[in-house]
Order: C-alpha cells, then structure tokens, then sequence
C-alpha cells in the first residue's frame, strides 16, 4: 500500500515513531495531486508552498515534544465553503471567486490547534447546492472509481480527495446528504454529526437550520478522531449546543451484541436499485450475526421529506443569499445603471443556474400569498418527520438503510432534470430536517465496481452509537479497505 | 399549480434578478415542475400540528456586552469591490 493510501491513524503512527516527517508525508499527497489531480479535478486552491512551510513548523513541534495531537502532521483539505484567514474561500461561486477571509471558520481553528497541516480548498457544488459537483462555477470532479462519473456532491472534491489518496481526510458540509451521499458514491466514511455539535462560524450559509460541518475519512476511527477535534461549544455560533461531547475513539468497540437496529421499510422498497438494496441488506445480515437485533419498521413520512427539505432550504438559501450584492466583499458587476440595477446585475451574473433556481423557489415560498401554503406546511411536515423519528427511537438504538438510491451516475446524467438530482436525497434530507446524527460507511460494490454506501443514523448526540456500529462493521468486513486504482 | 412569465418575473424582482428571456422560460418549466411535485406536501393532514423552524429549542442567546478587539477596518474593506477614504464605494443614491 502507498503511503497517500494509508488512514490517518497510521499516518499518525509512523509519524511518532519518526519513520516519516510530516514534510515528507505532505510532499507525498502534494505530488500525488500533481500526478492525478489534472484527472480528478478535487482540488479548487492547493496550498503547495505554504502547506511545506507549516509541516516543517509542525515536524519542529514533533520532534521538541510540543505536541501530543493525534493529528499532528497530518495533511488536511477542506470544503471550500469552509473559511480560512488569508486563504481563497470561493464556495465554488463567481460570485465569491476573489474572497480571500479575513478569519478563520471555528473548525479551521480547531485543525489548525490540532497541528493539522492543511493542503488546500476543494471543489463542490457551487454553494453546496447540488449532488453531483457539476454545479461548480471552475469545474468538474471526477469519480477516482470511474472517471466519467460524478463523485457525488455538494462535497465531491471532498469525497473523491480522500477516495484517490490527495488528503489524509477532509472536511465537507451536509445540509441534506452532501457529505453521507459523496462519501457513499466514492465508498469512503462521512458524517453528519447532529445539529450544533460542531460550530457553524465561518461555513458559509445555505440553509441555516440545516447545515452542518463534517468530517469524510478512509475509515471509522479516522472518524472518531476527527470528531473528537472539531465537536464542541462555541459562543461565536448561537445555535452550537452546549452539551457534554464524548471522547468519541472509547466508542471504537468491536460489539453490537443487543442492540436494537431498525431499518425502514420506505428505505428499500421505492427507488432503490437492486444491488444497493442487497448490498444493505447483506450488511444488516452482517450486523445480525454479529447479535445486533435488526428488525423492519415502517416510517410512511419518508415520502415527504424531499418535498419539506427543498421547501426549506431553498427559503433559508434565498434569505441567506440576499447577502451577495456586490458592495462589501465577492464579485461586482461591471455595467449597471443605478444601485438597484448594481443589485441586479451583480447577482444576474455572479449566480450559476442551480443557484438562481434555488433563490426562485424560495422567494416563491416565502411570497405573501405563498408562505402558509408551502414555507410554512412544509415546517409543519418538518415537525411530523422529527416526530417519525423520535417514535423510531423509543424502539431502536439506531435506524439503518441506504445513503442514496443508487451508485455513482454518468457525468451529464441528471444535470438536465433538477428534480431528478433531487430524489437523489430521499434517505438523507430527513436527518438534517430533523436534526440527527448520520454515518455512512462503505457496504459493498456493484457489478460496475462502483461503491455502495450504507446509512447508520442516531439519535441526537449519539454519535458514539454510530461509530461503535460502523467500527463493528469494519472490523467484521473488507470493504472499507478497497481503494480506487487511479 | 400553473406557474406563469408572470409569476417568475414578480419573483426575479422579489429576488433581485434580472433574468434573460430564455432563463425565464426555462425557470417557468422547471419551477412548475418542481411545484407540482411539492404540492405532494398537500396530501398530508397538518390541521393543529405546530411548524418546527429549528430543531434544538433556541432562545435568544445573549453574552456579556464585552470591549473585545475586533477587525481592523482595512482587514474588512480588503474585499470590497470599491473602496474610498476608508469607505464602501457605492453609485449615487441621493439626487
């Protein structure tokens, strides 16, 4: 196995026991984006000479005994709607293509406290919005599984970066699947950690009651670590939770014996692809041998939520984006006649088309003579889905099922049909609607070799039941050990 | 639910956009489409049912009003299209 290969855990391990500097380690994942990265396309910025400086201040750290982080040296990437001070942050807009910030987003602190060393910004949806990265304003992604397919999205760079060995691990942001449904489409591990367990200071917004950082690893104790780093309090974010946050690695135990897992029926019975559905199911057959009690339930309210979620966040992105109007920072339009047409023009041409589409249907819905009919039915739907879940678990410890309907699609696929690329987010929507914690994990391939993911979700705060199901699944299969041949 | 040139050009104005003949016919078709699916919302009973906007319960979250250092006012403009004496620039509002 290569060393850009290697999981962050035993990257980590060879760098204390001084078998590799982290400069060395941070020259390896550089060179491998130089080698396949004109390929994959996963990188927007890439930070070549400022990511050696810092792994060589990191290394004298090391070696002086200055730092005890489990994460020390170790080369990182991140969504690029993740804000970092003095350092590009384009969300893959126009829009924002010059934005340079002047802070740090609290999960870029908390990596940078760590001792991370970061390699760079990577491609997504343009801001977030989006399952395939087609919608980026600089470029496509590539699946490193089959080039000619999507990676998923809105956290496609993240995903495919950490699939093809082009960052140790990386950050994303899911607001309803976009770091389970990429993760799940380059069979690497992605979480949505409950809402408000990890700050949203300096993500740039798209549906604020939605949104959530997360991390997107080769494995699941890569995961634990990772969440251990950036879960947490946070005063500059009024809706972070102040709650007691785990050590998430004592989660990592190879046992399910006695726990109670339920599996929706509406999850493999509408729209599923065949091989996803036996490759779930063979994973629960798995989780059962190993004396979890799986059963099957039924959650109707599935069918509802894709309607609620795009209701609701295209009206918080169309209150969100109301920011970008080309006086205080991002791009400007050259021709205007007055300010109200500098309003105009500025967004006119600074929005893509998935964009623009997004800010339609949530002006809509939140119209006088709209509202009750559509913003305000669909947080009514919202609170019968929370409730749909709560119900669930009273029952079981965990509901699993699928991330997504099906594997990787053909570049150019569903770009033409927004409401196609939207049922994409049947399985995930709903736990941002409800505010749960979400894992997915690889479970299996199809007969493209394309990877399958599975969905472990929590109840809130419980992301150490996750981990402990995921780490167990690991342990007892070889799946999450495939790695792309590019 | 029928959306008309109409309805789109009422909400670009709400939104802020000005949109090209050929972005207005294709946003017709798509929000239709998109509308009719949501409209599925409908088939649902939601008399009596509260509507939920966050998840966690949030009050306002007030802190000590603190003298704390902030950005320094070039940091801030740095990214602003125009700038002049230390200001936004911004057309001519006033006549």
């Amino acid at each position: 196995m290569e060393l850009y290969d290697l999981s962050v855990h035993e990257m980590s391990d060879l760098i204390k026991s001084k078998k590799i500097s982290s400069v060395e380690l941070t020259q390896v994942i550089l060179d491998r984006i130089k080698k396949v990265d004109g390929e994959i396309g996963s990188y927007i910025t890439v930070l070549e000479e400022s990511a050696i400086k810092r792994a060589r201040e990191v290394q004298d750290k090391i070696d002086k005994g200055e730092t005890n982080s489990p994460l020390a040296g170790i080369p990182v990437a991140f969504k690029d709607n993740i804000c970092t001070e003095g350092i590009k942050t384009t969300c893959a807009s126009k829009m924002l293509d010059n934005f340079i910030p002047p802070y740090n987003a609290t999960v870029s602190h908390k990596l940078f406290l760590e001792d991370t060393v970061l390699v760079g910004k990577l491609n997504m949806d343009e801001f977030a919005m989006g399952g395939s990265t087609e919608n980026s304003f600089h470029k496509l992604t590539k699946n490193p599984w089959d080039t000619k397919r999507v990676p998923g999205g809105s956290s496609g760079g993240a995903a495919a970066s950490v699939a093809a060995g082009l960052a140790a691990f990386a950050l994303g942001s899911d607001t309803g699947g976009s770091i389970r449904q990429p993760a799940s489409f380059c069979g690497v591990v992605g979480m949505k950690p409950t809402y408000g367990a990890v700050s949203r200071y300096g993500l740039v917004a798209f549906a604020s009651s939605l949104d959530q950082i997360g991390p997107i690893s080769k494995n699941v104790s890569d995961c634990a670590l990772i969440l251990n780093a950036i879960t947490g309090y946070d005063l500059n974010d009024s809706t972070s939770a102040n709650v007691n946050y785990p050590d998430y690695t004592k989660s990592l135990q190879n046992d399910v014996k006695g726990l109670k897992i339920g599996i929706p029926k509406e999850y493999i019975t509408q729209g599923i692809n065949d091989e996803v559905k036996k490759a779930v199911l063979d994973g629960v057959k798995v989780l059962e041998n190993l004396g979890a009690k799986c059963e099957e339930f039924s959650l109707p309210i599935t069918e509802y939520a894709i309607p609620a979620y795009y209701l609701i966040s295209s009206a918080e992105a169309s209150s969100n984006l109301a920011r970008y109007d080309g006086i205080k920072y991002g791009f400007r339009a050259e021709k205007f006649t007055d300010l109200s047409d500098l309003y105009r023009q500025t967004r006119s041409e600074g929005f893509g088309t998935e964009v623009k589409r997004r800010i339609m249907l949530g002006t809509y819905a939140l119209s006088s003579g709209y509202y009750d009919e559509y913003y305000n039915k669909a947080l009514q739907v919202r609170t019968l889905i929370k409730k749909g879940f709560s119900d669930a678990f009273e029952k079981y410890d965990a509901v699993l099922g699928p991330t997504a309907p099906t594997t990787a699609y053909k570049i150019g696929e569903k770009s033409e049909d927004p409401l196609e690329m939207y049922l994409g987010d049947i399985y995930t929507a709903s736990v941002n609607i409800a505010g749960l914690p979400g894992l997915s994990i690889p479970c299996g391939m199809d007969s493209n070799n394309l990877p399958i993911g599975m969905q472990i979700i929590g109840k809130p705060f419980d992301e150490s039941t996750l981990l402990r199901i995921g780490y167990t699944f690991e342990k007892n299969t070889e799946f999450h050990k495939n790695r792309a041949k590019i | 639910m029928k959306v008309t040139k109409e309805t789109i050009e009422h909400v670009a104005n709400l939104a802020r956009l000005n949109l090209s003949e050929k972005e207005k016919e294709r946003l017709t078709t798509d929000m239709e489409n998109i509308i009719s699916y949501v409209d599925k919302l409908n088939q649902l009973d939601t008399k009596g049912v509260k509507s939920t906007e966050h998840v966690i319960p949030i009050k306002n979250v007030f802190r000590e009003d603190e003298v704390k250092p902030s950005f320094s006012r070039d940091k801030i403009l740095s990214n602003a299209p125009e700038v002049e004496d230390g200001c936004f620039k911004v057309p001519k509002i006033v006549e």
